[in-house]
């Protein structure tokens, strides 16, 4: 099988169907979020009543510019709607509002991080439409509820220039950080605001034309977009290993036997029919207002990174990591913004602490962890030597379930460090008295019996002590029982 | 004054559309039709299409086609919420509803 | 004499004098249309107790001093407007019990100007026709000969004003249906430039085509309504921004020096002789009082039905597609959802509508697109073009509203071409968006009315206005009210 994957290659193409965030739907001024009760959040508009007419939502525009601004395609100052006609329950002029030949960006491209580099996956485009309602199925009967009816989306198609499951999972979280990056999405698949289908095709290695593709449908979560491609694509290589042809088809994806299954073929491919939308004038889009988007755009997720390697001396790694989503990168920066010297402290805090804590209590960051400015003071704590790494993390633990500032919660739990060397000082001097025989066989060369000394002299100091300074104190300490040679 | 005929009676005999092609387009326009329906929209459509041909004279190569007769400009609308919520008013002419939600027979594709 | 033969211009004087009141105008009106209603046919919903509410209210208003232009005038209103609480069928089975939860823009404006609404006017179903026979609540009469077609498709709201069942009412134009039934009816029917009225509320026929308008029983009661109903609608992306002129303060009376452009393609063979007389007899009339009459070429006249009916049946079909039995209007019982669309709109759609959908549909299907749809959009731009290149010789057109009169109910049902072709002289100004209006200049030989166009430049309606205005009160052609 693996000496047969190796003639192949996987041609798969992303179309990428997500929400924008503005308040209000795209031709209507019912609200877009969600959470109401059914059909609440409908109007004569939305609902497709006899006479209503749509009109154009500026910020849902705004949006989608600013997306193909930050995927780098070019903003088209001239495009229209075209009505896309087909029947469903859900759809409820008959119609939607898509844009067919003259989408609003053109082109563009996402670059990701593969094992083998940095690798460019084109756009085609990106355009906007309006989405349809839902239907619940029950037995034998479906009941309609058009809140999400008008809600605003984007579609972006790619080009098939991605080659594996894994590429795809890279396309998809960087395209959702690019969303969140430019808030034009929130990008939550799960919620059903970021929708993925798939294009699917293999051919040998070195060919130029396209093999069929599947198109892979219901897919919900990126885990299951890769775990799809990888199965389609071991089918599609199984079958044209035997011999055999590939369909042109749509499959759903099955969550539970995690594999894909043939449509119920259409009778016939649906003819949408699509025509330019009489109802709503041509979309111009002057120069200036692209240019003030792009004046106003919010750092993008790979000029952060490259940022946070250029200025903190972090890691590719390391400022992927602090990167993926807005908000931790926001934070870190608050953190520092403390006045912190140790950027890498700062970002294996974040890195480690913090997001454990997030993802332990799977609450959103500004509710699960103490404020940035706070969680600085108190690794600035560290940094004075006021506090041990250790005692920093119980305080961190105890301040995000109490609330309390850093210096309070250090005061509470009387964690602050103590580094007067007289006392260390005397605290050796105890260890070493007590455990002469100890002293002596590390005199005589066992160095590990070092690290047993510091932890009694730790203990005696109830964990507070600096240990840099016990260190040294008892570094010292020991060398000059060496030096004068001979016990008390 | 020059005097014109409105049309040309001699192009109406041939049968521009089948009726396979009339059981399409109902398909996609989602209209049950009788076979007397069939029979006599094809007679209908096949006349009306021949007088139609009659556009195939001009020459439109150059032309830009006119897809709305107003006048330029995006008129758009600002990003607030305007609508309160009213379900029982939407839900008034349902011809079927379960609480405040449609209801329709079995889906299929 | 009857208080619901006014005018809207002798009507709104008394009432602010208080010489009348709205509440007997309105019963006058009422009492009309209970007396005539089994033979004419122009009502689908009378509104007997609403409209006296709103007479009432209107009353008010009165005593009060102040009150808006259209205050206790009662209208009749086309059954394709939305009106909030009160059924909408746009003559459709499909429809039958609808109830609109919303008001028309159109609507919300009279409403505001104080008018009363008498009851929804018949029409062709879903406005497609020109005679008001394919509604499916019957055919309206009309009241010159009750054998013979209203016209339409607003052959209701034409019907009504002519039998002075009300003072005036509103009606859509998508390829004559205001002009045609003004000119067989025999009075003024007015289309503005398209995008001058909002379309907001106005059940859908052709989105780049349909218009509001209004029909009255002189030019100066269709400019009052006009100025009411003009103007921006934030609920209408289609509807031009530009300032509404005072319509009525347009009417000078003065057209010395104005270019009438007559366009020879206009006077065709199969026309009725006493139509082109009349209309000839109308332009002379017009030379007498200072205009002069240019000959113009609108070269594309003959493809233009050909275009309209491929362009206003695409956009139909797809404005039709919401009526599928789901959140409202007349569902069949079905056991699944394509059943249900195929039933529901099957039974629900006359055989008029169900051939537009299909030519409409099959003008945008895949691989006829271009040959039909696109063909038909771009023969519209020569068309347009036409009329632009007119206009720089001329400041209004002037031609016959229909080729003949009013025909006999049945005469054209069997040939739906036959039908299609008495658009010929008013269609083209729907395909360029143009402002265009009838009026009577003649009776024939039977008594029937002879309808007489006159076109304009894109938002011209002050010109038009007033060169209608001039020719009707030049006392060249008296009107004459049906018998009935």
């Amino acid at each position: 099988m693996e000496f047969a994957a190796e003639k192949y290659e996987a041609v798969i193409g992303l179309e990428v169907h997500t929400h924008l965030l503005t308040r209000s739907k795209l031709f209507c001024g019912c609200a877009a979020g969600f959470g109401a009760g059914p059909n609440e959040n409908v109007c004569p508009v939305c609902m497709g009543m006899p006479g209503v007419l749509p009109v154009l939502n500026r910020h849902a525009v705004e949006l989608a510019i600013r997306m193909g601004l930050a995927a780098h395609c070019s903003i088209s100052g001239y495009s229209i709607f075209d009505r896309k006609s087909y029947f469903y329950p859900d759809l409820p002029k008959g119609y939607q509002i898509s844009q067919y030949e003259t989408p609003l960006c053109k082109g563009g491209h996402i670059d990701i991080a593969t094992k083998a580099g940095t690798r460019r996956v084109r756009l085609v485009r990106i355009h906007m439409e309006e989405d349809a309602g839902k239907n619940i199925h029950q037995d034998g009967t479906s009941l309609v509820d058009f809140n999400r009816s008008g809600v605003p989306l984007v579609e972006i198609v790619s080009e098939p220039d991605i080659r594996s499951a894994e590429e795809a999972g890279a396309y998809l979280r960087e395209l959702r950080n690019i969303l969140r990056y430019t808030g034009a999405s929130e990008g939550r698949m799960e919620e059903g605001n970021f929708r993925c289908d798939v294009n699917v095709s293999v051919r040998l290695r070195g060919a130029t034309e396209f093999g069929t593709k599947t198109e892979i449908k219901n897919l919900n979560s990126f885990r299951f977009v890769e775990k799809a491609i990888a199965y389609e694509v071991a089918r599609q290589i199984e079958t044209l290993q035997a011999g055999g042809r590939i369909p042109q088809e749509t499959h759903l994806w099955d969550p539970d036997r995690e594999e894909t299954r043939p449509m119920r073929s259409k009778e016939f491919a649906n003819d949408y029919r699509y025509f330019p939308e009489p109802d709503l004038p041509p979309l111009r889009v002057p120069a200036e207002l692209i240019e003030r988007i792009r004046a106003a755009m919010p750092e993008l997720p790979a000029d952060r990174r490259a940022r946070f390697v250029r200025d903190f001396a972090l890691s590719d790694y390391e400022a992927a990591l602090l990167t993926e989503e807005r908000e931790v990168a926001d934070y870190f920066e608050a953190m520092l913004a403390a006045g912190l010297g140790n950027r890498k402290t700062a970002a294996n805090w974040v890195m480690t602490e913090v997001l454990r804590v997030v993802n332990e209590t799977g609450a959103p960051l500004a509710e699960a962890v103490p404020p940035a400015a706070e969680t600085g003071r108190l690794l600035k704590m560290v940094e004075d030597a006021t506090l041990s790494l250790n005692a920093a993390k119980t305080a961190f633990a105890a301040m995000c379930k109490s609330g309390k500032t850093a210096a309070a919660t250090v005061g509470d739990l009387g964690l602050v460090q103590v580094s007067d060397e007289g006392a260390i000082a005397a605290a050796c001097d105890k260890v070493i008295e007590s455990e002469a025989g100890n002293v002596a066989e590390y005199r005589a060369g066992r160095d590990k019996l070092f690290g047993f000394f510091v932890g009694k002299v730790m203990k005696a100091m109830g964990g507070k002590a600096n240990p840099k300074v016990v260190n040294e104190i008892l570094r010292r300490k020991l060398a000059d029982q060496i030096a004068s040679g001979g016990s008390p | 004054m020059v005097r014109r005929r409105c049309y040309d009676l001699a192009t109406m005999a041939e049968n521009k559309i089948s009726v396979d092609q009339v059981r399409h387009v109902a398909r996609l326009a989602r209209l049950e039709l009788s076979s007397a329906e069939e029979q006599s929209l094809q007679a209908d459509l096949s006349a009306i299409l021949s007088y139609v041909d009659k556009l195939n004279q001009l020459d439109t190569t150059a032309v830009e086609p006119t897809t709305q007769v107003g006048e330029a400009g995006t008129p758009m609308r600002e990003d607030e919420v305007t609508n309160r919520p009213a379900p029982e008013e939407m839900l008034a002419n349902a011809p079927a509803r379960e609480g405040h939600l449609f209801r329709v027979p079995k889906i299929i594709e | 004499m009857e208080l619901c033969r006014l005018t809207i211009g002798e009507a709104r004087d008394l009432l602010a004098r208080r010489e009348i009141s709205a509440v007997e105008l309105t019963r006058a009106c009422l009492d009309r249309i209970a007396e005539l209603e089994r033979r004419l046919n122009a009502f689908i919903t009378v509104c007997a107790r609403e409209a006296i509410a709103q007479a009432e209210v209107a009353d008010k208003r009165l005593d009060q001093g102040g009150a808006p232009a259209l205050c206790g005038i009662p209208l009749a209103i086309k059954d394709i407007y939305d009106t909030r609480g009160v059924r909408t069928t746009c003559a459709s089975k499909i429809l039958e019990k609808f109830v609109p939860p919303h008001d028309a823009t159109s609507i919300a404006k009279l409403r505001a100007a104080g008018a009363v609404f008498v009851g929804k006017a018949n029409m062709d179903e879903f406005a497609m026709g020109s005679s008001t026979e394919n509604s499916a609540f019957g055919p309206t009469c009309n009241p010159y000969d009750l054998q013979r077609v209203a016209g339409g498709s607003s052959g209701g709201s034409a019907a009504a004003v002519a039998a002075d069942e009300c003072l005036a009412a509103l009606g859509t134009d998508t390829g004559g249906s205001i002009r045609e039934p003004a000119s067989f009816c025999g009075v003024v029917g007015i289309k503005p430039t398209y995008s001058r009225v909002s379309r907001y509320g106005v059940i859908a026929y052709a989105s780049s085509l349909d218009q509001v308008g209004p029909f009255a029983k002189t030019v100066r009661d269709g400019a009052i309504v006009l100025r009411e109903l003009a103007g921006v609608d934030p609920l209408d992306s289609t509807c031009s921004a530009r300032p509404v002129p005072d319509y009525e303060r347009a009417l000078t009376g003065d057209i010395k020096g104005m270019r009438i452009g007559v366009p020879r393609e206009y006077f065709v063979e199969g026309m009725q002789p006493e139509v082109e007389r009349a209309v000839r007899a109308a332009l002379r009339q017009y030379e007498t009082m200072g205009a002069r009459t240019v000959e113009i070429s609108l070269p594309h006249t003959d493809y233009a039905i050909a275009a309209y009916y491929l362009i206003a049946t695409a956009e139909a079909s797809a404005n039709l597609a919401r009526y599928d039995g789901i959140r409202y209007g007349l569902r069949v019982p079905a056991d699944n959802n394509i059943e249900l669309y195929n039933r529901t709109r099957d039974r629900g759609f006359g055989a008029e509508v169900k051939r537009r959908i299909m030519l409409g549909t099959f003008a945008l299907s895949a691989g006829y697109y271009d040959a039909y749809y696109l063909k038909a959009q771009k023969v519209r731009t020569l068309i347009r073009r036409d009329f632009e290149g007119a206009f720089e010789t001329c400041d209004i057109i002037a031609t016959p509203t229909a080729p003949t009169t009013a025909f006999k109910i049945g005469e054209k049902t069997s040939d739906p071409l036959q039908m299609y072709l008495s658009d010929i002289f008013t269609i083209s100004v729907n395909l360029a968006g143009l402002p265009g209006l009838s009026m009577p200049c003649g009776y024939d030989a039977n008594g029937l009315p002879i309808g007489l166009q006159i076109v304009g430049a894109p938002f011209g309606e002050e010109a038009i206005l007033r060169a209608a205005d001039a020719y009707e009160r030049s006392g060249a052609i008296a009107r004459r009210p049906p018998a009935i």
